[in-house]
């Protein structure tokens, strides 16, 4: 893998990001949308203070997170996206880069959006709602470090997808990501899903993020169990659609919709 | 087996979609310092061809070797040696030019990139619009940066499918003077697609001519031309395009 191929695709996405006010508004106007939405529900849930313990960092704290994993999984997947627009696949993989390259670039990339958006999220939440996302301590590190993972997964198994079914596809970019919401168990305990669904939301990594923010805030049992469910399945599904991406590129090679995925 | 000097050698190569055979088992050598034209009517197979000598097509059969290499299992050392440039493939739109050239002088690994996205802009007199939005390139403008693109580089074997497509006679002149040059100062090897008869017959050292996936003729344009009875390559296109 060569540093200097994956820096040449940030500075192209870079460059675009620089004179772009719409893909700027991507970084603030939906996440500030998004917590001016649940900052107001939480402010009238706070009234159910007493019934429902903190349920200002249950909200606020598992919506900043839900937004790393989405902008995460958005960082890979419109990077792809940004290339099919621009009819400039052949261009790139004409070239010398490797498929892995380009995923790691897209990786990169997923980080910098995840780190402008939760900067946004994180001080608005703080200047509005006088909340901070730090009071879940440093546990925070992992829980991040676990769900921008799991973003990358969805994020390579959509533009996987896509890759393999072109532009008919693409609305996966954005309704992709929800599929795994309901499992994810974000603003609910695991507990309230069925049985049947609970022993697949097990399986899903970001569930066990979640289950684990809530462990730590509830100061009930620690996260470690979760943590470490997380990070597993995180590596074993992560390294199984790297896998499926490589194939796909080269069934995509076989058949020829590399050179017409845009047209 | 490959002449000792090829550049590139094709053999047996073929491209089925599903029913459909798109290049039959084709044979070819690139020599160096050569300009080989690549002619064929339509749906002929010469796109599917260069799709594959870039990698981006993989072949149902047959292999390609360049600088005795197969690109199949050294495609990123082969295809850092090789460009190409395009009249229907287009670069990112909202980037300017330069932008442009510097991504790709990235991704290739170049030194002293700024000195060298210079030296190209000026040879292809391109600095009254290097700051420019690429959408709101002419397509004359457009072509220039796909070769600007191209050579920047400084490819060993350059696959160039329709180079003069959108340019107008005196830039296409000023090109093909370009590529000359390359050619004779740099020994680079091309391989040209163009559907301008005249100035495939001006360009080329060598043609092969497609047509239904296949290679019909092959040799000097006076030896196609010759061969097939008629007055010039153009007659010889019309003939065959009409036969397919």
């Amino acid at each position: 893998m060569k540093f200097h191929r994956i820096y040449a695709l940030m500075a192209r996405h870079l460059y675009l990001y620089r004179r772009s006010l719409p893909r700027m508004m991507e970084i603030v106007y939906w996440p500030l949308l998004d917590l001016a939405i649940w900052g107001f529900i939480t402010v009238y849930l706070m009234k159910f203070e007493g019934q429902i313990p903190g349920v200002v960092t249950f909200f606020l704290g598992a919506l900043i997170l839900w937004d790393v994993l989405f902008r995460a999984q958005q960082g890979v997947t419109i990077a792809f996206l940004e290339e099919l627009w621009a009819r400039n696949l052949m261009n790139l993989f004409a070239s010398p880069l490797k498929p892995s390259e380009f995923l790691a670039a897209t990786m990169v990339m997923s980080i910098l959006k995840v780190i402008a958006v939760s900067v946004v999220m994180a001080g608005c939440a703080g200047l509005f709602y006088s909340y901070n996302i730090f009071v879940i301590g440093l546990w925070l590190i992992p829980f991040v470090v676990n769900l921008v993972m799991t973003g990358w997964i969805i994020g390579v198994l959509t533009t996987a997808l896509i890759m393999r079914f072109g532009q008919e596809a693409e609305v996966l970019a954005w309704s992709m990501v929800f599929l795994f919401q309901p499992i994810s168990c974000v603003f609910y305990p695991i507990e309230v899903l069925p049985s049947w669904l609970q022993a697949i939301a097990w399986m899903n990594p970001a569930a066990h993020v979640f289950e684990g923010m809530r462990a730590v805030l509830s100061a009930t049992v620690s996260p470690l169990v979760h943590l470490a469910w997380a990070t597993s399945l995180n590596m074993v599904c992560l390294s199984l659609v790297v896998a499926l991406f490589h194939w796909m590129f080269e069934f995509c090679r076989d058949r020829g919709l590399l050179v017409r995925i845009g047209e | 087996m490959p002449t000792p000097t090829s550049v590139l050698h094709v053999q047996h190569l073929v491209k089925q979609f599903g029913d459909f055979v798109a290049v039959n088992d084709i044979s070819f050598d690139l020599r160096p310092g050569e300009i080989l034209g690549l002619l064929g009517p339509n749906g002929a197979g010469k796109t599917t061809t260069i799709q594959m000598l870039l990698g981006v097509v993989k072949p149902t059969s047959g292999s390609i070797a360049m600088f005795g290499r197969d690109l199949e299992t050294d495609r990123e050392a082969i295809l850092q040696q090789i460009n190409f440039s395009s009249t229907y493939v287009s670069m990112p739109q909202a980037l300017t030019v330069e932008e442009n050239l510097w991504v790709i002088a990235r991704l290739y690994g170049l030194r002293q990139i700024q000195q060298r996205v210079d030296d190209i802009v000026k040879r292809l007199e391109m600095e009254e619009f290097r700051h420019k939005v690429t959408r709101k390139l002419s397509s004359g403008q457009s072509t220039r940066l796909g070769l600007a693109k191209a050579f920047l580089t400084e490819p060993k074997i350059l696959l160039l499918d329709e180079p003069t497509a959108s340019l107008d006679p005196d830039i296409a002149q000023k090109i093909r003077s370009f590529l000359k040059e390359e050619r004779r100062t740099t020994g680079l090897s091309v391989l040209y697609s163009s559907h301008n008869m005249h100035e495939m017959e001006a360009m080329s050292d060598r043609i092969i001519f497609l047509q239904r996936g296949k290679i019909v003729a092959e040799g000097t344009a006076q030896e196609i031309v010759a061969r097939f009875g008629q007055a010039d390559l153009e007659e010889v296109f019309v003939k065959l395009a009409r036969e397919q």
